[in-house]
């Protein structure tokens, strides 16, 4: 008795309450994506909202035994559960029920259940515990081996059935790392490549490469304080593209504009060498270790696109960056939300009055596009105050780690935290058209019993931990 | 080293999280209330999508004719939330339909989705429509939605075109593009190419008041798509022959493909009875398939391609062919005939002159002279025993393209069946047979299981001495440049060209020999065309034998080649082998000079011969 009173005295029910607030949003939009005249009682079961409840209620019961059971349980069993999980991920390969092109449902009667969507929790579980395990340093070559290991073979299966959103989720991962000591600009370089990565898309080849030019001449200009060297290495290599240029148009070469520059640069780069080695900067050799980097992950990046990644892909994130537009192929799925969303306004349609919603013009619009209900019906305003609730949770449990003194619980912790934020701000995104379509689901908000159970044992895991902290 | 973390890694994520967030309400802010492209003037307006179906692509037979085309209609769609209390009397009347079936439709489209479109009445003719949109002002939540129906100038070839049919279930999720109520090419060349010939449906976005009216494109257009025609394509059929073909055909059963040996190219594909394609397109077509399906000739089976009969004794030169490869028989090697071979069960032969060489027996179609050939064969020492004979016979069969599909650009294609070792050993006993046992063979008899296709095909095989083209019904889809490489590589069979001028010669006596040399198929000759052909009468379990020939003409510069199956019509001689040469003279003369046998042909009726007579 004791010890139960101890439980609920210690639980966060701050969070409680704003999952609880979550939970209850997501089914009254759920009840207003999916309601029809005929079957206008929420508590109907053989409608979505009706057994998203019925999901709902097991939830708050998972979420319970996983209050009563001991938090050591959870710590000692931790590898065992990541393995069983994996198995589940291989199993579901074989035995598993294809949806929607991907192979990623056990069918066990009526109901259908998604491994993916529980092996984040194990994953998070399997994680923390190597990283808060004895003698345990970041900076070294078998940890981050070990972590990429464990992070990315859960992402590796899911991957195998077809289903890229979940297992990039996967990459979300790397805020722990960043929480725990990887450097800062291990992240800035991250970014760079991200950015560098839309860029190759946009851009053409010559652009490209004139915009790394430049950078490299201006970082080499900044930080070397040799403006009048940079400039006349730069009026150099232009000058040079320029002679190249004349002869071809001369001699009817027709060499492309992007070789007008490119040979210029190849024959600059030895006398860069001898430059730096004469007047002993090593800052040359690191900038141009930066051009030659970036420049072949650019022609990787544009080797990947157009032979790794399936169509389907490379349509959605065309799309996205407007470089081909298609609203009734690929596009689809964004426009209509776009145009369900928008058609909110500010204050919104109303509660049940949506138009774009109930016309089934959104598809999947009780899982991964119920974003579109909160925008046309709730407006902007609503949909603000449902992103905010998000905000204001995702920083209660960031608050929650950092106040965790077993780093075991705060990794896992920054392990709950990557995943609802990686989630929500992918799912959101992707309804009003700023990140690609991958299908995941909002945290609480979507249907589905497995995500909903899967994100409820992610969170009270985490709650319990947080609970028995002071034991 | 945990505590030493400074909280700054805190501040930053919370900071990333903070701004990404902020990032997507400002976002949000500009979507949902500065950008007046998604916003709808009042709340009652609703945006209709209204499909652009794009009429599915025309086909052309060889010389440019069109062999189907389309024609408008319409559908008469609802949305039963928007639908508001109307005079149904009136719209009845318009539609000539009754009050019951209107309500029916109606309950029907409200179980199916209030909020989605239903079709309430489909394919209103152009009259109609133009009586409905009168008066479409009064009826909130209906509105028309154009369509294209197939249409088929000439009436011809229905087997082979094929026809479209509404989309099922099972297809739409599969390839979501298509949606409930949607067309797709189920049978036929329809279904080959149906890539190619649906086009990309478009859509329009309007806004629509409550008044049932049209207020204009939503955001001008920005969200319309343009509807992509299908493409067209060109056949490879000749519809002057295949009109020919399905001409002499009628009151018959059976089937006939003509190919172009030089390219593969199929110039005709007959199968009788066969149907008018017109009577399985639009509102009649349900009632029209059951009474089709239901008959007992079945109509809609397409015989060319699907049917296996046996190839009875055209098969003859099959076997003298790998007879002549595998060096136990030669082109002057003679066996004598004394009407039959007297060896274990025994084989009957006809009465014909003996003995006979290789060019004789094809000419008189000697049953005794391959049952030696194929013991020969099969019996070969070098194979080392009866399996090993016959398995070196089997693989020559199934390079003629016997035993598995061709791949025509056809769907339901059947393989025929050449026999397997492990079949002979389960139906006798392993060890249990020799080449005695499986004697039948020999003549085209037994489990040999053959298509007419395959035996057009065997035909061009020899007109090209050695080597065939995959027999395709398309030669090209127009306005791409798409076209089948797998159409043009030549297909070697595996025996020596060398040999093939015998049997061209022995084809050609058996129809331009002298009378009384035991020529077979004089009735097929044609004046000023040396037709080379070979006659078979094959055996089958459900009645009289079916009358088969295939030929080639010209010998030496072949163009068209033949195979004819009539069912249950006894000698290949008598109905055959006239089909065959009168529509080999219509190809290459684009004429007829036999009018009394033409006659006789149209004349005859072969229905009910199926009954064995004796």
């Amino acid at each position: 008795m004791q010890r139960r009173i101890n439980i609920l005295r210690n639980l966060d029910w701050t969070t409680i309450f704003l999952y609880l607030a979550l939970v209850f949003m997501g089914w009254l939009n759920i009840y207003a994506a999916v309601y029809s005249e005929e079957h206008n009682s929420i508590f109907d079961v053989s409608q979505r909202y009706g057994s998203q409840l019925i999901w709902i209620l097991a939830a708050l019961v998972i979420a319970s035994v996983i209050l009563l059971v001991d938090s050591r349980f959870y710590f000692v069993f931790a590898n065992y559960i990541y393995v069983a999980l994996l198995l589940l991920l291989v199993s579901v390969l074989i035995f598993g029920v294809e949806v929607n092109a991907s192979k990623s449902w056990f069918h066990i009667g009526s109901i259908r259940i998604q491994p993916a969507e529980f092996a984040k929790f194990a994953t998070a579980l399997a994680l923390a515990k190597y990283m808060s395990s004895y003698g345990f340093k970041l900076f070294r070559f078998s940890s981050l081996s070990t972590i990429a290991f464990i992070t990315l073979l859960p992402a590796g299966l899911i991957l195998l059935q077809n289903d890229t959103g979940s297992a990039l989720v996967y990459t979300s991962f790397i805020f722990i790392l960043y929480r725990e000591g990887l450097p800062h600009w291990v992240m800035l370089f991250l970014a760079f490549f991200i950015v560098l990565f839309i860029f190759v898309l946009v851009f053409n080849k010559f652009v490209l490469l004139v915009i790394l030019f430049g950078i490299t001449m201006l970082l080499f200009a900044l930080l070397s304080q040799k403006y009048r060297d940079s400039i006349r290495f730069s009026l150099g290599v232009l000058g040079l593209g320029a002679i190249l240029y004349g002869a071809s148009e001369f001699f009817n070469l027709n060499i492309s504009l992007y070789y007008l520059l490119l040979i210029p640069l190849v024959i600059a780069i030895p006398i860069a060498l001898i430059y730096a080695y004469l007047n002993k900067i090593r800052l040359v050799l690191f900038l141009l270790f930066f051009l030659l980097s970036t420049l072949t992950f650019s022609f990787s990046v544009d080797y990947i696109f157009h032979n790794v990644l399936e169509r389907h892909h490379r349509e959605r994130i065309m799309d996205l960056l407007g470089i081909e537009s298609d609203p009734l192929g690929y596009g689809y799925n964004v426009n209509q939300s776009k145009i369900a969303i928008g058609s909110g306004g500010l204050m919104g349609k109303g509660y049940l009055q949506g138009t774009q919603t109930k016309y089934n013009f959104v598809p999947e619009q009780s899982t991964d596009f119920i974003f579109c209900t909160v925008g046309e019906e709730w407006g902007f305003l609503g949909s603000s105050v449902v992103i905010i609730v998000f905000v204001v949770f995702l920083l209660r449990l960031i608050r929650i780690a950092e106040r965790q003194k077993e780093a075991f619980a705060r990794i896992y912790g920054y392990g709950v935290v990557s995943v609802f934020t990686f989630h929500t701000m992918v799912n959101i995104g992707m309804t009003i058209g700023v990140f690609p379509v991958i299908g995941i689901p909002l945290p609480f908000f979507s249907y589905g019993g497995s995500s909903l159970w899967a994100f409820t044992i992610l969170l009270f895991i985490f709650l319990k931990f947080d609970s028995s902290r002071r034991d | 080293m945990a505590q030493n973390v400074p909280t700054d890694r805190r501040n930053i994520i919370s900071g990333i999280i903070i701004v990404v967030f902020v990032a997507i309400i400002v976002r949000l802010f500009y979507i949902q209330v500065i950008d007046s492209r998604y916003k709808l003037s009042a709340s009652n307006n609703v945006l209709r999508y209204i499909t652009q179906y794009p009429a599915r692509g025309l086909v052309y037979d060889r010389n440019g004719e069109l062999l189907v085309s389309n024609k408008a209609a319409y559908d008469l769609m609802i949305i039963p939330r928007q639908v508001s209390p109307f005079d149904t009397t009136e719209l009845c009347n318009v539609l000539s339909i009754s009050k019951e079936t209107l309500i029916a439709s109606i309950r029907e489209a409200r179980i199916y989705s209030t909020f989605k479109p239903s079709i309430l009445v489909k394919q209103l003719s152009s009259e109609t429509y133009a009586v409905l949109q009168e008066k479409l002002y009064k009826y909130t939540g209906l509105y028309v939605q154009p369509r294209t129906l197939r249409s088929y100038p000439r009436k011809i070839a229905g087997h082979i075109l094929g026809y479209v049919g509404e989309v099922d279930e099972r297809t739409i999720k599969k390839h979501p593009y298509y949606q409930l109520g949607d067309y797709i090419g189920t049978s036929g060349l329809e279904r080959s190419y149906e890539d190619e010939l649906k086009g990309k449906k478009g859509v329009n976005v309007y806004l629509v008041d409550v008044h049932n009216r049209i207020k204009g494109n939503y955001s001008n257009g920005n969200f319309d798509t343009l509807a992509t025609l299908g493409n067209d394509l060109t056949c490879t059929i000749d519809a002057k022959l295949q009109e020919y073909g399905e001409k002499l055909m009628v009151n018959k059963i059976g089937g006939i493909v003509a190919i172009e040996p030089k390219t593969g190219e199929v110039l005709a594909v007959i199968s009788s009875p066969s149907y008018d394609p017109d009577l399985l397109v639009g509102r009649v077509r349900s009632a029209n398939f059951r009474l089709l399906d239901s008959d007992t000739l079945k109509p809609l089976f397409n015989r060319a391609i699907m049917a296996l009969y046996p190839p009875g004794s055209t098969f003859k030169i099959v076997n003298a062919l790998i007879g002549l490869h595998e060096g136990v028989v030669r082109p002057e090697t003679r066996y004598s005939c004394d009407g039959g071979y007297r060896v274990g069960r025994g084989v009957g032969c006809h009465h014909h002159p003996s003995p006979l060489n290789l060019i004789g027996s094809v000419q008189a179609s000697c049953n005794t002279y391959y049952c030696n050939v194929f013991r020969n064969i099969i019996d070969n020492k070098k194979h080392g025993g009866v399996e090993g004979g016959f398995s070196n016979w089997k693989s020559h069969v199934e390079s003629f393209g016997f035993g598995h599909r061709l791949n025509i650009d056809q769907p339901n294609e059947l393989s025929g069946t050449v026999p397997s070792i492990s079949f002979y050993d389960r139906y006798f006993r392993k060890g249990g047979w020799s080449s005695l046992t499986i004697i039948s063979l020999s003549i085209g008899q037994g489990e040999l299981g053959t298509t007419p296709l395959q035996m057009a095909n065997l035909t061009a095989s020899i007109a090209n001495k050695g080597h065939y083209f995959t027999p395709h019904l398309v030669r090209e889809v127009i306005g791409t440049d798409k076209n089948a490489s797998r159409f043009k590589e030549p297909i070697y069979t595996t025996i020596d060209s060398t040999w093939f001028k015998y049997i061209a010669d022995g084809m050609d006596l058996a129809v331009n020999g002298l009378p009384g040399s035991g020529s077979t198929a004089r009735i097929a000759a044609i004046p000023g065309i040396t037709v080379c052909g070979k006659t078979g009468t094959a055996q089958n379990p459900h009645g009289n034998d079916h009358s088969v020939f295939i030929a080639y003409a010209p010998k030496e510069n072949p163009k068209i080649a033949i195979a004819v199956y009539v069912e249950n019509a006894g000698f290949g001689a008598t109905w055959a082998a006239p089909i065959a040469s009168l529509m080999i003279e219509k190809y290459l003369t684009d004429s007829i000079a036999r009018p009394w046998m033409e006659q006789r042909l149209l004349d005859a009726n072969l229905l009910n011969r199926r009954a064995k007579k004796n």
